[in-house]
């Protein structure tokens, strides 16, 4: 990479890490890097702001609170886990970027998962898009009436909408039904012609959480929760979050 | 799931359009459902069913794959962060991949790795076509109308078009 070193200003004491070792199971083993370097060579994000896995768990290690918190890089890290799969002692780095993401205040966080977060807290459907219940019941009600006509082998097709008892309640990202409504329907064939019962509800449908990707415990959990409600309250017994 | 059904007899798909045709098709392996949820068995799941659908001999795997695959860099709101260039650098890991395939289409179940496996397309001169699995296990049940075939190419936007006279 050619970096300039890292300097080290005397004993700093990591406040971060610590923090974090508390929040993990067994501290995320975030003490145990053998600095092997597993993580950062199969990490796509590895050089992007002059950072990887590697040296983001050893800045933390070092105490360098500051730059790894003040880092864009918790952003380009997709917390995909690679590096924790590859690892010989299975430190939970992509835990350490979350939380070093929670710790951004939310005027600094990326305004595009902000904003998506904020937008589905507006309405019960969780929509990130801002699609309430009744623009979701009509778009697939519409989008089935005109399926029914145009293709009779599936007239008898159902794409129930808060049906109680259902099995299923399957979960739509809000992409489809706001934008290209005619790509919800392959998935409708597949569970006609396998018999699944199934139902949408209009509350709690949106598959996205952006809270997560915000790092934004207290409004990750409030998805969570009404999605959770949602299904409890239709007596589904399989929520089922699809391609 | 698809896996399941198609075991029990209740989805019956033919890869027989791709009999001659001999389109290759390759597999993202969705971080989210192996690696962090399922793991390998899921994985396995998902080439029975492409397998099913695409014929055995058009598909070809990614390496690495399964639990050990690249991240395609659409996850994590990566995609919404608004760091474009940095999340295409990221993407190229995944591009480079595909393309030591020589595939022809690139199959994502997953919302958020067929929204950045096809945006990473469009930098690389779009040598890929990115679909849905659920499109093309509807094309080789016979069942795939004109209107749903957004993400097909132009190599397939024709191929046994179910109820043609619908086209929008």
């Amino acid at each position: 990479m050619g970096d300039t070193a890292i300097k080290i200003g005397g004993a700093r004491k990591s406040v971060f890490k610590d923090k974090v070792m508390k929040l993990l199971p067994d501290g995320g083993n975030l003490n145990a890097c053998l600095t092997c370097g597993a993580c950062a060579s199969g990490c796509p994000a590895t050089g992007l702001e002059g950072m990887d896995p590697r040296k983001f768990l050893r800045m933390a290690a070092l105490g360098m609170d500051e730059e790894i918190l003040s880092s864009n890089w918790v952003w380009m890290c997709s917390m995909c886990t690679r590096c924790m799969y590859v690892c010989p002692m299975q430190i939970n780095i992509p835990q350490l970027v979350f939380n070093a993401r929670a710790q951004w205040p939310k005027e600094k966080k990326p305004k595009g998962i902000t904003s998506s977060c904020d937008m589905a807290l507006k309405n019960d459907t969780c929509s990130a898009m801002g699609a309430n219940e009744e623009d979701f019941q009509f778009v697939v009600e519409d989008v089935l009436e005109e399926y029914q006509e145009s293709q009779p082998e599936f007239a008898e097709m159902k794409a129930d909408v808060n049906r109680e008892g259902a099995y299923y309640f399957l979960n739509q990202n809000s992409r489809e039904p706001v934008t290209e409504p005619d790509e919800m329907v392959p998935l409708w064939k597949i569970l006609h012609l396998a018999g699944a019962d199934w139902t949408y509800g209009t509350k709690g449908w949106a598959a996205e959480n952006y809270c997560l990707f915000a790092a934004d415990n207290e409004n990750w959990e409030k998805i969570v929760r009404t999605k959770a409600k949602a299904v409890e309250d239709l007596g589904c017994k399989v929520w089922l979050n699809t391609e | 799931m698809y896996a399941q059904w198609i075991r029990e007899g209740k989805l019956t798909p033919s890869s027989d359009w791709n009999k001659d045709r001999k389109i290759k098709f390759t597999l993202q392996d969705p971080c989210q459902l192996v690696r962090k949820t399922l793991g390998d068995p899921v994985a396995e799941e998902m080439r029975y069913v492409v397998k099913k659908v695409v014929g055995e001999e058009n598909f070809i795997d990614m390496t690495p794959n399964k639990s050990n695959n690249f991240c395609c860099g659409g996850g994590g709101g990566f995609l919404q962060s608004g760091f474009q260039e940095q999340r295409r650098a990221y993407g190229q890991t995944k591009a480079n991949q595909i393309l030591a395939t020589n595939a022809t289409y690139c199959i994502t179940p997953c919302h958020n790795c067929h929204a950045q496996v096809h945006d990473i397309s469009t930098v690389n001169d779009h040598a890929w076509e990115t679909v849905h699995l659920w499109t093309l296990l509807n094309l080789s049940l016979g069942i795939l109308g004109p209107n749903e075939r957004a993400y097909l190419g132009e190599d397939l936007k024709e191929v046994d078009v179910f109820h043609p006279e619908s086209a929008m």
